[in-house]
């Protein structure tokens, strides 16, 4: 799993399940917690993964803890650039952009398997997958990270467009569930975090209730 | 051929002879510029016919095995007068999808009615891929290029060794053993009469036997054509498929029930 995702010896990895889907009003991403190492020691167990790159938008970071780091701070510096010259908040295709231009250029050095999603007035809610490699895809729902190959089947007999935002809700929670389930590399809480054009709404699910499906 | 397909470990998509996943380990943990292909395009298809070209692929963009991405659109028009089809690596078709249209937009500025032609385009895509083949840092695809200027039909082939090529009739990844021989069977030799329906015909049917037999091929498929009217890519849609005859198949030697 490890090479899979390009860790270096003792580097430490965001092993991890992310999936972000978007509703009528906006998207929904979320997130289990765990930073491991080596695949077997469990570095933090309530991390966030669901990063503030704009006030309504958020990226979900897979893969290398350092490398998904730096690109998320760089992306939130260019965004408050952004902002100032524009004089209005980014388009979340502007954030994707700068996510791909970043992993694009530099993915020899980069292990970094991103969602960017948010909220703009012009685009309502958007979803964006930035998977290694730097491709960029727009899409209705995205998985990403070690947890997300169990998911394929869920989100795709699962999702329907133009859900409303309890049902969406379920649908997150229900699949990040599954996969912290089956795969060693994700686990502990739930995170959710719920934007649109009112603002983010953050949910938090702790481990001890994270429901717990299937045999 | 290598019947291990998966890019990763496969040592005929690493034809640089080395993986950054193990930089760390080569000398002096310097990185080297080559790349492993992440998502990957599969097999393109292109043939020339009576009013010009047609290119058809797939819409799957792969990771690994896994059929990650089921609706990337592999066509792309450069101009008014020539498609692209990619196979490779999707995020360096999506740079050379840029590249491209600022080609176009900067010769388009010098503002003297001269436009672009698919031989012109041809011809800097493949130094293009050369120059960085030479470089040891590809563009990690294959690209079939074809456009039809003044009467004249183009029908090209550019891969990341900057290896080029015209023929009449081109297919990349798996198409090249599968597809090829139909391709040719129905082409040469009858470049200026094959029909429009004959051409969509034949690519359907090779697209067919390519679902069939290439694990990385889905049946969502779109077609390019470029003529004297310009570019043309169909919405994706599926071609039929032949499976009755397996409902009375029996295990794989003497078994009857």
């Amino acid at each position: 799993m490890e090479t899979e995702l390009g860790l270096k010896p003792g580097e430490i990895g965001l092993g991890t399940t992310l999936v972000a889907v978007g509703f009528d009003g906006g998207v929904i991403i979320g997130a289990d917690s765990r930073t491991s190492m080596g695949g077997a020691y469990v570095v933090n167990r309530v991390t966030d993964k669901l990063t503030y790159v704009s006030d309504r938008i958020y990226c979900c970071r897979s893969g290398s803890a350092a490398d998904t780091q730096a690109v998320a701070n760089l992306v939130t510096y260019y965004l408050q650039l952004y902002a100032i010259q524009h004089g209005e908040e980014p388009p979340v295709r502007v954030a994707a952009a700068l996510f791909q231009e970043l992993c694009y250029k530099n993915k020899e050095m980069l292990s970094a398997g991103i969602i960017c999603a948010g909220w703009d007035k012009y685009a309502g809610g958007s979803v964006y997958g930035i998977p290694i490699g730097g491709s960029l895809h727009k899409l209705p729902y995205a998985t990403a990270g070690s947890g997300s190959t169990y998911l394929y089947g869920y989100l795709d007999t699962a999702f329907r467009p133009n859900m409303t935002k309890e049902e969406t809700i379920e649908l997150v929670k229900t699949a990040i569930a599954l996969a912290i389930g089956r795969d060693g590399s994700s686990g502990g809480c739930i995170r959710l975090a719920v934007i649109t054009e009112d603002g983010v709404e953050r949910h938090f699910i702790p481990g001890d209730q994270v429901p717990v499906l299937g045999i | 051929m290598e019947w291990n397909f998966d890019p990763f470990s496969n040592n005929s998509f690493n034809h640089y002879g080395n993986n950054p996943i193990n930089a760390s380990h080569s000398a002096g943990g310097i990185i080297q510029r080559t790349q492993s292909p992440k998502v990957w395009g599969g097999t393109t298809l292109g043939v020339v016919y009576q009013d010009g070209v047609m290119l058809a692929a797939d819409t799957l963009g792969s990771w690994g095995q896994l059929a990650r991405y089921r609706k990337e659109e592999r066509l792309y028009p450069v101009g008014n007068f020539t498609a692209i089809a990619y196979a490779g690596d999707m995020s360096d078709f999506q740079y050379t999808k840029h590249m491209l249209d600022s080609l176009m937009i900067k010769e388009y500025y010098i503002n003297d009615d001269h436009v672009l032609s698919t031989p012109h385009v041809y011809e800097y895509l493949s130094r293009v891929m050369y120059h960085r083949r030479t470089k040891m840092d590809p563009l990690w695809n294959t690209f079939i290029v074809g456009g039809y200027n003044n009467g004249e039909r183009f029908l090209g082939y550019v891969d990341l060794l900057g290896t080029t090529y015209q023929s009449s009739a081109i297919s990349t990844g798996l198409g090249a053993y599968y597809a090829q021989p139909i391709l040719r069977k129905a082409v040469e030799g009858r470049e200026g009469l094959l029909t429009e329906a004959e051409a969509i015909e034949l690519l359907n049917s090779c697209m067919r036997v390519l679902f069939y037999r290439d694990c990385k091929v889905i049946n969502s498929i779109q077609r390019a054509k470029v003529t004297a009217a310009g570019v043309e890519i169909t919405e994706p849609y599926s071609v039929s498929s032949e499976w009755g005859f397996g409902e009375g198949v029996r295990g794989f030697g003497s078994q009857k029930q």
